[in-house]
């Protein structure tokens, strides 16, 4: 039984430029303890996808149109009272913000940020609790915790602010972490510290993942299963290996042809014609169409949908599906 | 050297850090470069890496006459730039131009496309009034963008079409040297991919000589001819592109490689990782002896009084660590 069921999520944006449809029409499922890579360019709906199943969508103008997010066979996240939604968020479910120099809160204490998750929960007493914090930012890598816990966040560097925060997203142990693209912002030699821990964490306490990123990079190294987004739709979702020896879409194709580190050095690197569409517009057919290499007259008219193309292994593009191109 | 056509001499950037409103006193100094001696041939692209706070983007400004060096030299096609009195300096500037990180905020919102590069043009008074419109297109063309957008305002492009007028106006007064810092850290990797096609194209047409800093290595690695690895206001590590990606030879630059996470899932299973304990140490108050020692996987007891200096590993490879032929047996 999956931990987390998402049917055909639907978040648009009611904004005065049109109808912004983020996320259109996307289903996946995460077991528990696996690790879920969800890759896309800015504007890809990723972002809006995690903050959909967290209740952070900010409503108006967003709206969760339709869809389900079935957590643990019991609750629906999108539908549920804040109450019930409480009961699962920040306590079985936790999530880890891009940027750690806006999502800590500069008047307060480390230590009252951290254990607050501890305290709305009600898990234990304050005294308690500040143990608990203590011990969560020692497991982070955080030297002289005890007393750095009473630091304020402008005190710690970038990368010790990540790990604060994430700290701060398992100390009540959640059963699902969703990152969102949390080494973003911090230097190559502390994402790769994060991720360390986060693996480490991972297997200690059977956690689950789902790890939002642009880096195809750290979705190789870490992730078990892979979804690529592009306008607020899945393109390819597969297991990882898969992904890169036996893609399955053209735009996860021009993706690799485009990062320097898979290229010979001093290549030219592939672009990918064009610029990704407006999304404030409705979109017929294949998003990626008039992009692609491959498009022809019939990948600009529905239906366009996510299909198996191999156990486990789903693409969006109707070439691959019905075996005209292969890469 | 003869060949050398753009030289950096032992150059020093140190901030001061005051405290107090009425009595401002000096409590100490950021040494951001700290002594960085460089040498490139002309049309040579050279990356710049390093962990944020390590000097990389102070050591660029510092070249360009930005923030005024404390010691050392800067030395350009035979002229030195920290030597230039003000008015001098402002008619070099056509010579050394700049690429900012930020396509967002390096463009002038209320001036046009048109009227931010035909400024840089007009200020180097280098081309007749009716011939710059003329001019400007061609810069424009140059970047892959289509002279009927000169209309138009920054906010009408998307961030890879901003970063293009950007590098359009650097190359607006022929420049010959352009220091671009973390041109592509802002772009998606479709984009980036246009960029760095593009300033390497530019680099190869024009002969420019390229400094290109960037925290992200597997771009650098790319792009470059050689790679230079700052740590803590020095360079740690000088070489080929290929060579001290493939065999670094600084325990710092190992570990930096390892950290690069790779986009093949095979690859990456069988791959060690070296992970380096906590953050680089503040610059205010960087370590005795060889700057790196504290997180080091094999720093010795001499480390700790040793200040390292670059040595010759190879004639095309140096690096700065004591124990340099012991950790990278022959």
């Amino acid at each position: 039984m999956p931990l987390l069921t998402i049917s055909n999520l639907r978040t648009y944006f009611h904004t005065r430029n049109g109808l912004v449809r983020a996320v259109d029409d996307v289903s996946f499922e995460i077991e528990k303890g696996e690790t879920l890579g969800i890759v896309g360019e800015s504007g890809s709906g990723k972002s809006v996808t995690c903050y959909s199943l967290m209740g952070l969508v900010p409503q108006p103008p967003g709206r969760i149109e339709s869809g389900s997010a079935i957590f643990d066979d019991q609750t629906d996240l999108l539908k549920c009272s804040v109450e019930e939604l409480n009961e699962v968020r920040g306590k079985r479910m936790a999530m880890v913000f891009q940027d750690p120099m806006t999502s800590l809160n500069p008047y307060l204490r480390i230590e009252d940020q951290l254990i607050e998750p501890l305290l709305i929960h009600k898990l234990c007493d304050r005294n308690e609790a500040v143990r608990r914090g203590i011990r969560a930012l020692e497991e982070v890598g955080v030297p002289d915790a005890a007393r750095r816990i009473r630091s304020y966040p402008h005190e710690f560097s970038g990368g010790m602010r990540q790990r604060v925060m994430i700290a701060m997203a398992l100390i009540t142990k959640p059963e699902l972490l969703i990152a969102d693209e949390p080494t973003t912002a911090v230097d190559v030699t502390v994402q790769a510290q994060i991720l360390e821990l986060i693996k480490r964490m991972q297997q200690e306490r059977g956690m689950a993942v789902i790890w939002v990123t642009h880096d195809l990079g750290v979705v190789a190294g870490f992730c078990r299963r892979v979804l690529v987004m592009y306008a607020g739709r899945i393109a390819e979702s597969a297991p990882t290996e898969q992904l890169f020896s036996r893609t399955k879409h053209p735009y996860t194709r021009a993706l690799q042809r485009s990062i320097p580190a898979l290229q010979p050095k001093g290549a030219e690197l592939y672009t990918i014609p064009g610029a990704p569409p407006d999304l404030s517009r409705p979109i017929e057919g294949c998003a990626f169409a008039p992009r692609c290499e491959f498009t022809q007259d019939k990948c600009g008219k529905p239906p366009i949908e996510l299909k198996a193309v191999d156990p486990d292994h789903a693409t969006a593009c109707i070439r691959v599906q019905s075996k005209e191109i292969t890469f | 050297m003869a060949e050398a056509f753009f030289e950096i001499q032992n150059l020093k950037t140190h901030f001061p850090v005051e405290r107090g409103v009425v009595f401002r006193r000096r409590i100490g100094t950021v040494r951001a470069v700290d002594g960085v001696t460089l040498s490139l041939k002309q049309g040579e692209i050279l990356g710049l890496v390093g962990e944020s706070g390590c000097g990389k983007s102070t050591l660029g400004r510092t070249v360009l006459q930005l923030i005024p060096p404390m010691e050392g030299t800067v030395i350009l096609a035979g002229k030195n730039l920290t030597q230039l009195k003000a008015k001098e300096l402002r008619r070099a500037r056509a010579d050394f131009q700049m690429i900012f990180q930020d396509p967002y905020a390096s463009l002038n919102p209320r001036m046009t496309i048109f009227d931010a590069l035909a400024e840089a043009i007009r200020c180097h008074k280098r081309v007749p009034r009716a011939e710059l419109p003329a001019r400007v297109s061609e810069l424009m063309e140059k970047v892959g963008l289509s002279p009927r957008f000169l209309k138009k305002y920054p906010h009408e492009f998307s961030g890879g079409q901003r970063q293009r007028i950007a590098i359009a106006r650097a190359l607006a007064v022929e420049p010959k040297l352009i220091i671009a810092d973390e041109p592509v850290s802002a772009l998606d990797v479709s984009i980036q991919a246009q960029i760095i096609n593009l300033l390497a194209c530019l680099s190869r047409e024009m002969h420019l000589t390229l400094v290109f800093i960037s925290h992200d290595l597997s771009v650098v690695r790319h792009i470059s001819d050689r790679i230079a690895v700052m740590y803590l206001g020095k360079i740690v590590e000088i070489g080929p592109a290929t060579r001290v990606f493939e065999r670094p030879l600084h325990p710092y630059t190992k570990a930096l490689v390892s950290a690069v996470p790779i986009p093949d899932p095979v690859r990456e299973k069988q791959r060690q990782r070296i992970i380096l304990a906590g953050d680089p140490p503040s610059p205010m108050n960087p370590p005795d002896g060889c700057p790196f020692h504290p997180r080091c996987p094999s720093a010795v007891a001499d480390c700790a009084r040793i200040v390292p200096q670059l040595e010759n590993f190879d004639p095309d490879q140096q690096a700065s660590c004591i124990r340099l032929r012991e950790i990278n047996p022959a």
